[in-house]
């Protein structure tokens, strides 16, 4: 705690969880967050923990799903490819309320598309992504400090509530250096409590199950809604959102992880302009910060969404205002970041919109 | 009198749901036996797979785990590196460990994963309801090759052992069958073999066990304990095909 | 003299124990036990040496084999 570091998005993320008291990393190689099993394979051992170059992204989840079930804090990170293959295991693990931790640092797609930070795996990452009903906690950090301060609050979040929990990164936030602070004492892993449900060396108490079937008539149902109490939960209490310029504001930019901060950028040379904009910035995106953006929407004229994608989080920001203002929409999908001065240009055409939509999308 | 044998403690006592002459029963109970007799129950985690045994997780009065279809080699994994004083089995059926969790069952043994992975081989998918399986038969019908395994268009049968023992990290391998009393007696034998070397640390022991699917074969269970007799062991010969502690073939 | 002990409620009428008996002490029951199978049933006690084969091979720990108490000298 304290000290500034200069380290890559990748690297904080990685140091972040093993301070946050991981310790058990597996993962297998991809463009761009290979900074992460690079560095957590001599880590690991440092703090005692197990590191395992996995021969797929399927295996690795797996592995996460046994070390997971001892009560271990444990990580996988992937890229978009990679987490698509592990998205069976992300829905075993909810299945049977493990609280795994992984990170997407998406790039372009869809299929092989490139190695650049892109946003296209919003809705893979909020709306379950694999199969069942599902939630993640998602996370949207937007510098490499967030990279580094977020693996804790998934822990928390996650163990607290059973859920698999998540950080959305980019390969811009992965790969750029930045200080970092980490601010949060560091966990003493050894001090954690083994959860009540582990299972492992069993000296007496009753056998211990983990897994995620019920093939009994209405019993799967039950197993379901228990989870889904503890996902309203989730939305009441965990939402976070951070927001600047909004008391004014005619027109707010809605954006997350990197797209956040080309918009934070746009914003200030629209105010230099003259232009009433603000900036709002869900830092969670399961739950995404329904109240918080319904009452930035009763103050002003319309939302623009930015995204690198072709537009995802958009539709979360509409069912999140009931559509009460219009929400229009910079789109730049395929590994690109949009400019300032881009952006810009699409709140004034916005704001000459009015109450039509108006998609900015090259 | 005395009772001459018992219904290990590491199997609860309830009744199994396999068809008659299943020969899951005869495993579970040898594998709870072993439990038993190593004395290592109390700190047993056992990964249950999916087909007709993912009800394994019910039987063992071990803790277990049940996972995705194939993957019960790299959910030992993580057990066995987060908890490595446990003692971790993990429990497959052919097409879970031979199809689609090859890979898995490929790269832990080529790790040297210190766990046991107990196989069982009944050249036939057992749940879904008698689909071809890697280890079908060539000419043997299932459902999914009804005029029986056609090599132009199925491919032959993979015989783990024998591709596995090509790799330096897998310690003991070893193909015993059920479809008599003497080779149940010689399978329980393997099988304590197989745990006993994760107690002693040696690395990845794997016991495939030839078994019986009668329902899935169609046929009367004493008929497939004699298919596999007369059609399984000549394709997959018994014995022991690894043994990191005998001296290696070849040698002097 | 050695016996065994055949659990109807258990036995799914798989005869694996008919083949696995070497003195061929076990037949088939012809009455339907409650769980709906032909049990195996324990026809020839008299040649049963209790080499518990039968229960080797059962899949459904439905024998239970017994022995006399070895003679102390």
């Amino acid at each position: 705690m304290g000290e500034k570091l200069l380290m890559k998005g990748n690297d904080a993320m990685a140091e972040g969880a093993v301070r946050a008291g991981c310790r058990f990393f597996a993962g297998y190689p991809i463009t761009p967050q290979n900074e992460v099993p690079e560095y957590m394979s001599w880590r690991m051992p440092e703090v005692g923990g197990a590191f395992i170059q996995a021969e797929s992204e399927v295996a690795a989840i797996n592995m996460l799903f046994g070390a997971a079930a001892t009560g271990v804090r444990s990580m996988t990170s992937s890229s978009s490819p990679g987490i698509s293959l592990k998205q069976e295991g992300i829905s075993y693990c909810a299945g049977a309320d493990l609280p795994i931790f992984f990170a997407n640092v998406v790039r372009g797609g869809p299929g092989l598309g490139n190695i650049a930070g892109a946003q296209g795996d919003y809705f893979q990452s909020v709306r379950g992504g694999g199969h069942g009903d599902y939630r993640t906690f998602v996370m949207a950090p937007n510098s490499a400090e967030e990279m580094g301060n977020f693996p804790l609050k998934c822990y928390e979040v996650g163990e607290k509530y059973r859920v698999p929990s998540m950080i959305l990164s980019d390969g811009t936030i992965g790969q750029m250096m930045e200080p970092v602070e980490f601010k949060f004492e560091t966990v003493d892993a050894k001090k954690l409590p083994i959860p009540e449900w582990a299972i492992g060396a069993n000296p007496g108490r009753p056998r211990r199950m983990v897994g995620s079937y019920d093939l009994r008539e209405g019993e799967l149902e039950k197993m379901v809604l228990a989870r889904a109490k503890r996902y309203r939960e989730v939305e009441e209490k965990e939402a976070l959102w951070e927001g600047k310029m909004l008391d004014d504001a005619e027109i707010v930019l809605v954006s997350y992880g990197i797209a956040s901060r080309a918009s934070l950028a746009a914003m200030k040379l629209a105010r230099e302009q003259g232009l009433k904009v603000g900036w709002f910035r869900p830092i969670t995106l399961w739950p995404f910060p329904k109240k918080a953006l319904t009452d930035v929407a009763k103050r002003v004229k319309s939302l623009l969404a930015v995204e690198l994608s072709l537009g995802q989080m958009i539709d979360d920001v509409k069912l999140a205002i009931d559509c009460r203002v219009p929400v229009h929409l910079h789109a730049r999908p395929g590994g690109v970041l949009p400019t300032g001065e881009e952006i810009v240009e699409s709140v004034r055409k916005a704001l000459k919109a009015g109450s039509k939509e108006a998609a900015c999308c090259r | 009198m005395l009772q001459v044998n018992r219904r290990p403690k590491s199997l609860l006592d309830v009744k199994m749901h396999y068809c008659p002459g299943c020969g899951h029963g005869i495993v579970h109970r040898l594998v709870a036996e072993c439990l038993d007799e190593l004395e290592v129950a109390s700190r047993a985690v056992g990964v249950a797979p999916v087909g007709c045994s993912v009800f394994a997780d019910h039987y063992f009065a071990c803790d277990m785990i049940q996972g995705a279809h194939g993957r019960g080699p790299a959910i030992a994994t993580g057990i066995k590196r987060s908890k490595p004083e446990c003692i971790v089995f993990s429990y497959q059926g052919d097409g879970d460990l031979a199809s689609i969790g090859m890979a898995e069952t490929v790269h832990s043994a080529a790790r040297s994963e210190n766990i046991t992975v107990v196989f069982i081989n009944n050249s036939i998918y057992g749940m879904t309801g008698g689909q071809m399986a890697p280890t079908t038969l060539i000419g043997q019908p299932s459902t999914t090759s009804p005029k029986g395994r056609d090599v132009k268009v199925n491919g032959y049968p993979i015989r783990v052992c024998e591709l596995l023992s090509q790799l330096d990290g897998a310690r003991y391998l070893e193909r015993t069958s059920v479809h008599t009393a003497a080779h149940v007696i010689k399978t329980k034998k393997a099988l304590k073999k197989a745990f006993q070397n994760q107690i002693d640390g040696k690395g990845f022991s794997m016991v495939e066990v030839l078994s019986m699917c009668p329902t899935n074969l169609a046929i009367a269970p004493k008929d497939n304990a004699k298919f596999i007799a007369e059609k399984m062991l000549p394709v997959y010969p018994l014995g022991v095909y690894k043994d990191a502690d005998a001296p290696a073939a070849g040698g002097k | 003299m050695p016996e065994i002990k055949i659990d109807e409620m258990r036995c799914k009428g798989c005869e694996l124990c008919v083949t696995a008996c070497p003195k061929q002490c076990i037949g088939m029951s012809d009455v339907f036990s409650v769980t709906g199978y032909y049990p195996a049933k324990f026809s020839k006690p008299e040649a049963c040496t209790g080499c518990a084969l039968c229960a080797q091979i059962c899949p459904d720990l439905a024998i239970e084999v017994y022995k006399e108490e070895p003679v102390k000298k």
